[in-house]
């Protein structure tokens, strides 16, 4: 006889309010049904009422963790059609930026998943490495989660000193290597409580258009960073981390060594950082006015791609500000990880395809 | 006031419990709540514990500008919290609805629909600051756990 077990939206595996219906046969899943929206606050409808410059500070509360990735793209969208080029100091600091926040979303990622396999030490050990990298943020921006760092045509602050982020950086890199790689990678626990549960397969992967580490844990190499470069990732050297088995286990290995790639890039940008302005300053008439036309920035976030397209009607207001987000393609493919798994498991599947509701609802 | 009443009362201030409750919030405060648990801030050296269930918990730690499909939420957990309880509004969205005020399926702010004992300020706000809010609301809590009549004594 099959069961409804109804998880939500507030329950203490979920760390966003959201509603998982799973039907059940016993232990074993065989449906699941997910209900979205409770974090809907309307965002790309106040997004047209306010002008470009509001803009950017309402974009990027779409969502707290990859802050950095919305106000990017939309000042990349904007930049496309006022023409504002940013100097190339600014370009290597939206890469600092960029890579800083993927370290912090893996460790939190990395963290949430080993809570969730019942590995609390390593939980633990995640939440103290990510505070480096929150002191690096706050150190380079003032804030530790609303960076507001991007504005159209160059970033807000400039990094006055990058070898003190070169050194925590290398204290970072430390911790990764010598206590997440080797439990994420060869840790026999670990692989025992998530090898071969949730997978989602080559084929199911590129039906549903999955993005980012969850893409590439199925053997989707696609990353938007190689694909179609922005700022300035084109002049750093880098791998994207892909693995075949499209398990829990694949997803762990490929945000670890994503880790290691993102400290790689960082260290890169750090030691070759140009000299120069970090912002152009538009003429202020230019700087509220945006010609009109539409444009659209891809931009990849630490969950995947982010689309922004921005139509612009030549005033002060946009008249469009379209998001797509990541897990809008991603939360799709939980109905198809849990299928025929242990109900105790589903947790784990769940958030291993990283989902952020507050992003997909806005 | 009996001992089991003064242990009661010691107890609340020293170790109370939280419920945290997402009302459409972008993570940030919440990611910041998760960050005081973890080493470098510890909450729970201090007694200050995250509870899975509104019914055993003594305080509401609630961040986000309340959407509409959370209010009727909103309103549920507040009333299964047992008495006596505090709030805590965890950042600016609770407080005034932030960069989202004037969008119409937000019913913010908190303090329309229940009431709120301390404000945490910020977008999001520290953990240090973040911990300070709820030791305030643990003194109000041991405040409301006092009885009418022992009210007048010297608080140990």
């Amino acid at each position: 006889m099959s069961f409804r077990i109804p998880i939500g939206p507030y329950h203490p595996a979920l760390e966003e309010p959201y509603k998982l219906e799973l039907v059940c046969d016993g232990e074993t899943v065989r449906d699941a049904v997910m209900h979205v929206g409770f974090n809907f606050r309307g965002i790309e409808y106040l997004a047209e009422r306010r002008n470009y410059l509001q803009g950017i500070t309402l974009v990027e509360r779409v969502c707290g963790i990859c802050s950095n990735v919305h106000s990017l793209s939309f000042c990349q969208s904007v930049e496309q059609l006022n023409g504002a080029t940013p100097p190339e100091r600014a370009l290597y600091i939206r890469v600092i930026l960029a890579e800083l926040e993927r370290l912090h979303s893996h460790f939190l990622w990395s963290g949430v998943a080993a809570k969730l396999i019942g590995f609390k030490t390593v939980f633990m050990t995640c939440f103290t490495l990510r505070e480096k990298v929150m002191d690096a943020l706050s150190a380079i921006s003032g804030n530790r989660v609303n960076y507001g760092m991007n504005r159209i045509g160059g970033v807000n602050r400039d990094i006055a000193d990058p070898q003190a982020v070169l050194n925590i950086l290398g204290e970072m890199e430390h911790g990764i290597t010598s206590a997440i790689i080797p439990i994420f990678l060869e840790d026999r626990t670990v692989a025992s409580r998530c090898k071969g549960v949730g997978i989602l397969t080559n084929a199911q992967a590129k039906a549903m258009g999955a993005v980012g580490p969850l893409a590439r844990a199925s053997g989707v190499p696609q990353d938007i960073r190689k694909a179609a470069p922005y700022a300035a990732y084109e002049r750093f050297e880098f791998n994207v981390p892909v693995e075949t088995d499209g398990d829990v286990r694949a997803r762990l290995v490929v945000h670890a060594l994503e880790m290691i790639e993102s400290c790689r890039i960082l260290r890169q940008a750090l030691s070759t950082l140009p000299e120069g302005p970090f912002h152009t300053t538009p003429p202020t008439a230019a700087r509220f006015k945006v010609p009109a036309g539409t444009a659209i920035s891809r931009v990849e976030a630490p969950r995947g791609e982010v689309v922004y397209q921005i139509t612009s009607n030549g005033t002060e207001t946009p008249e469009r500000v379209r998001v797509r987000t990541p897990t809008f393609m991603n939360m799709a493919t939980v109905r198809f990880t849990v299928l025929g798994q242990e109900l105790g498991d589903s947790p784990l599947i769940q958030a291993s395809c990283d989902p952020c509701y507050s992003c997909t609802d806005r | 006031m009996s001992i089991l009443k003064q242990l009661m009362h010691k107890c609340r201030r020293k170790s109370p419990w939280l419920f945290h409750l997402n009302t459409g919030s972008c993570n940030g405060c919440d990611i910041e709540l998760v960050t005081c648990l973890s080493p470098r801030y510890d909450v729970e050296q201090l007694g200050i514990h995250l509870e899975g269930s509104p019914r055993h918990a003594d305080i509401l730690c609630i961040t986000g500008p309340v959407t509409r499909n959370t209010l009727e939420a909103v309103k549920t957990v507040y009333s299964q919290v047992c008495e006596p309880k505090a709030v805590v509004a965890l950042g600016s969205c609770p407080a005034s609805c932030n960069v989202f005020a004037g969008s119409p399926v937000i019913e913010g702010p908190l303090s329309k629909h229940i009431p709120v004992d301390v404000y945490v300020p910020g977008c999001p706000p520290h953990p240090d600051a973040i911990i300070n809010g709820i030791a305030r609301a643990a003194e109000i809590l041991a405040s409301r756990g006092v009885p009418e009549k022992a009210k007048g004594e010297p608080q140990k």
